[in-house]
């Protein structure tokens, strides 16, 4: 079942042609990554997505409804986790909930019954600057998680976490993201996370950008500690390197 | 119980210059480097500060008077004039300009004029206050809001926050350190500025007082006024420390979190 759709997206500013006549998918459950080098427009696919910004052609389908130009109907977390330092913990999650009407009361216990499954628990009442950049990671993507109508975009999630953290955190996701169901679209630099995370991968690439593949990752998730040394992960980054 | 030390040996070379000051400053006087009636030593200050602690308690609940109004109007002032500068650009372009040219001017200068226009009652004094405080509020607020990240006003926006929504979650909270840094100083300025409009004209107040000891020849009587306006200039930026410190508690674990 597709529950995101882009049609031929093109998106310019000031005059550029940022990314160009693009097309994707999402289904649900799904998780897919977005890799390409630097500038060739995935930020500026979020932009469009999320409804931030308004694409000169192309349109944005949620479950077949057009979301174009429209923000908060899916939702987005930016590079940096952007918990707000004012705001304990339980007050960053819960705050989607809160924007959209729900008394703080309420938003709160609703936040607080996913502490348990995203380790975050006994971090209520602590503030941002209390908790460490992988502890962090997961109170953004928690807020993410309460502000999305079952779907995701993460742009570059992970880059700025350690390799151990984030291996420590990628293990975690598949994990969480098996049991909440959040379909998740993500960008990022790293092969190897696309990879190990994704059920398909886009490349975008070129000025404007353009979808130019798309790899589909049989494996099944979760997917073992170990993939990273097995033929078949080696074929797949052998295989994206040569597109990039 | 370490940190406490530090605490107190980092403000211990304040303390010992200030001490020194004063030592200095008494020897001066007593060895009759400095003529008694030119300067007054800290002994004799001291002395006429506590004889005359009545009156100058008297003439200072006036002051405090159009220092509070005055602040709390600027305050106002501030907030509604930053917050429409920062949403309405046209308006920072055209206003902020005029708020530089405003600080220029002498509060000497324009504290006559107000005189001659609200006569000699509370309402110049209160005038001048406001004039006085509410730029460097307005600026820190207005410097608050712009430092605003904005990947945060994004996310909101991606969150389908409204406006208000982002004003009071995000762009308020996050400017009250830079507000704070404002009424700081601006606190400070209220008292001094109520002072110097009293001494333009009025009947009562701690400026009116000093005018009058100071055509006496009075002046260990002129400096006690001079200590307790200081004393109490400091425990208002003491307060509004206070008020900072209960009201930004993430502000406080940070720097904790920083130390460790």
């Amino acid at each position: 079942m597709v529950l995101l759709k882009a049609e031929h997206i093109t998106k310019k500013y000031s005059g550029r042609t940022i990314i160009k006549d693009i097309n994707i998918e999402l289904h649900k459950g799904e998780l897919i990554s977005l890799l390409g080098v630097s500038g060739s427009g995935k930020t500026t696919l979020f932009h469009v997505l999320s409804g931030l910004t308004t694409p000169e052609e192309g349109r944005v389908l949620l479950n077949g409804e057009d979301i174009t130009s429209r923000p908060g109907q899916i939702s987005y977390m930016l590079q940096k986790d952007l918990l707000f330092p004012h705001k304990k913990i339980i007050d960053n999650t819960a705050l989607p909930l809160v924007l959209h009407g729900m008394s703080k009361k309420e938003a709160r216990k609703k936040a607080q019954t996913y502490f348990e499954d995203f380790g975050l628990e006994g971090t209520e009442y602590q503030y941002p600057s209390q908790l460490s950049g992988g502890m962090r990671q997961r109170a953004a993507l928690l807020r993410t998680y309460l502000s999305s109508n079952g779907v995701a975009l993460l742009d570059e999630p992970f880059s700025a976490l350690d390799t151990i953290t984030k291996t420590a955190i990628h293990r975690w996701y598949l994990e969480v993201m098996q049991h909440i169901e959040l379909s998740t679209i993500f960008i990022t630099h790293d092969i190897d996370e696309a990879i190990l995370l994704s059920d398909r991968i886009y490349i975008l690439n070129g000025k404007p950008g353009e979808i130019r593949d798309e790899i589909i990752i049989k494996e099944k998730k979760p997917r073992a500690e170990d993939f990273y040394l097995t033929d078949e992960f080696l074929a797949y980054k052998r295989e994206i390197i040569a597109k990039l | 119980m370490t940190k406490r030390l530090q605490s107190i040996t980092s403000k211990l070379p304040a303390v010992v210059a200030l001490c020194l000051l004063i030592l200095l400053w008494q020897f001066l006087c007593q060895s009759g480097a400095v003529p008694a009636y030119m300067l007054p030593s800290p002994v004799q200050v001291i002395k006429a500060l506590v004889t005359d602690l009545p009156t100058i308690l008297e003439h200072a609940s006036v002051t405090l008077q159009e220092a509070f109004y005055g602040l709390c109007i600027g305050v106002g002032l501030a907030f509604v004039m930053a917050t429409l500068m920062d949403h309405f650009q046209i308006l920072n372009k055209a206003l902020y300009p005029i708020l530089i040219i405003t600080q220029t001017i002498p509060t000497i200068a324009i504290a006559p004029l107000l005189v001659l226009w609200m006569g000699f009652y509370m309402a110049p004094k209160i005038t001048l206050v406001v004039i006085t405080t509410f730029f460097p509020i307005t600026v820190g607020l207005l410097d608050g809001y712009k430092s605003v990240d904005k990947d945060s006003i994004d996310l909101m926006r991606a969150m389908g926050a409204t406006k208000i929504q982002i004003f009071f979650h995000v762009k308020f909270p996050t400017a009250l350190p830079q507000f704070f840094s404002g009424l700081k100083i601006s606190a400070s300025y209220a008292v001094v500025g109520a002072v110097i409009s009293e001494w333009l004209g009025g009947f009562e107040g701690l400026g009116v007082y000093m005018t009058r000891v100071s055509k006496a020849y009075a002046f260990d009587k002129m400096f006690a006024v001079i200590i307790f306006i200081v004393i109490i200039s400091l425990l208002l930026m003491g307060a509004v420390n206070l008020i900072k410190t209960l009201s930004l508690p993430w502000v406080r674990v940070e720097k904790k979190e920083a130390l460790e």
